[in-house]
């Protein structure tokens, strides 16, 4: 079974299409990279399967759950509030530009969706924390507030708040955009060891070294449509399409 | 006046700051909240709701408060001269009693709390569009309700954010209480101007001053506090 599941999804804004017909699904357990050229895109797909933005048409399932499915005209139906929240529990998003929640501190960044959305006992909820925590090395900072921390500490933060509720799979919206080189690395590290962990993961990346390690499968994507859908080596080394050339060329000699 | 007559007067002049201080509490109590609902009918996506509620911002904001509690003291007494009001109305305003102590409070109240309202709602609305579109699309991300992100993410981040321009006010407000003077409503300034009368001094009014200035000073330590208070986090 696909843990999603897209198709022929289309989205415009103000008669602008910034998506035209996508289609891929994502199998369990892999970690898939979307590239491309900066408004290609790539960001709205992520938002409108996390439910941050709506679609016009198409469809799309998460873990086999129907979320959008569209009628006769092709026109995207979204699926009944209760289905829509049983969907949304089931993924995770990491923002570009964390979104922490400056006034919690980093535990309570941490606790406050298991604790309020699934009802998690709070005693249970902090020992889970921790342990996420520890395994971002970030046990000492559970007391601090988010603007005590580094951009990659509170990134790593936002990676533990995404997986204290369990997902089945995890979205990244360029997580390492709004940090310096240097705080870079430990994101990806982060990442990478959730890949090797088997998480189910999107990545919306302009890391093209770290895509090509770390994904199962790459999709490049311009203009709103996706140019190549293949494994990092179909992508970054066989492609013959030229537009998809002409944009790895300008990332491996920049 | 000697200094006997000045301990007398401070201690008519205290007995007057009940009153003084049973409006101002009473006037943020109503105003706030009355503030926070005409902040959220502003916000309101359906647009008649937003423009009455930015005419009734407007026209409180676009006159004096003193106007306004005149208006609103003498608008029953008139109402009632008025003839072919509907029946029930009529008898509703028969019930009220024009001449006691407590009409005259609710109505002073009334205009206080209508003005100070539509200050609060433009500071609250301020204070919630400030808050970054990101807290609320992590919030949703995470799954909390609407009304989870309203009261646990989006709330607390604007107290914060309002406390400065909400202490304005709060100050404006305890000298503003003065203004209830105007349809007699017995508070420290009143009482100050009779004494001046009965002494033909100034110094009544001063001593009016100087509890003013108290009550504004103690009220600028409080907000400093919460100020630090909430400075835990940026």
């Amino acid at each position: 079974m696909s843990m999603l599941e897209i198709n022929k999804l289309s989205k415009s804004f103000g008669g602008f299409e910034v998506l035209k017909n996508i289609s891929f699904s994502v199998e369990k357990g892999q970690a898939v990279s979307i590239i491309g050229p900066s408004g290609s895109g790539k960001s709205t797909l992520l938002r409108i399967v996390n439910q941050l933005e709506k679609a016009d048409g198409g469809s799309i399932s998460i873990c086999g759950i129907p979320m959008i499915t569209c009628d006769d005209s092709g026109r995207a139906v979204y699926a009944n509030s209760k289905t829509l929240r049983e969907v949304r529990l089931k993924i995770g998003l990491v923002f570009q530009n964390f979104n922490l929640f400056p006034h919690f501190t980093v535990l309570r960044n941490i606790t406050e969706a298991p604790v309020c959305v699934l009802g998690m006992d709070k005693k249970e909820a902090e020992e889970r924390a921790m342990k996420l925590l520890c395994k971002m090395n970030l046990s000492s900072k559970a007391n601090e507030y988010p603007c005590n921390l580094s951009g990659g500490q509170q990134q790593r933060v936002s990676i533990a708040r995404a997986l204290a509720l369990n997902p089945d799979m995890l979205f990244f919206d360029e997580p390492t955009s709004a940090l310096d080189p240097e705080l870079t690395g430990e994101i990806l590290k982060v990442i990478k060891a959730l890949a090797q962990a088997e998480m189910t993961m999107v990545i919306v990346t302009h890391e093209m070294a770290f895509a090509k390690e770390v994904s199962d499968r790459v999709i490049f994507m311009d203009k709103g449509v996706i140019i190549e859908n293949g494994t990092p080596e179909e992508v970054f080394e066989k492609s013959e399409n030229e537009r998809t050339k002409q944009f790895l060329q300008r990332y491996n000699n920049p | 006046m000697t200094t006997q007559d000045i301990i007398n007067v401070t201690g008519i002049l205290l007995n007057y700051l009940v009153p003084t201080l049973k409006l101002f509490g009473f006037t943020l109590l109503f105003s706030i909240p009355l503030g926070m609902i005409a902040a959220m009918l502003k916000m309101c996506r359906f647009k008649p709701i937003s423009w009455l509620t930015n005419i009734y911002i407007l026209i409180m904001r676009g006159t004096p408060l003193m106007l306004q509690v005149i208006a609103v003291y003498y608008i029953i007494p008139y109402l009632k001269l008025a003839e072919g009001l509907p029946k029930p109305i009529a008898s509703i305003l028969a019930g009220i009693d024009i001449r006691s102590e407590n009409y005259m409070f609710y109505a002073v109240l009334a205009a206080f709390s209508l003005n100070y309202a539509a200050y609060f709602a433009e500071i609250f609305r301020g204070g919630i569009e400030s808050i970054p579109k990101g807290q609320y699309e992590a919030a949703a991300a995470l799954g909390f309700t609407k009304t989870q992100t309203f009261f646990r993410i989006i709330l607390p981040q604007v107290v914060k954010r309002i406390v400065p321009a909400s202490s304005n006010e709060v100050i404006t407000l305890v000298k503003d209480t003065s203004i209830a003077n105007v349809v007699a409503y017995a508070e420290i300034t009143l009482k100050a101007r009779q004494q001046m009368q009965v002494y033909s001094s100034l110094l009544p009014l001063v001593i009016a001053g100087v509890f003013y200035f108290i009550l504004a000073t103690l009220l600028t330590f409080l907000f400093s506090f919460i100020e630090k208070k909430l400075s835990y986090y940026r």
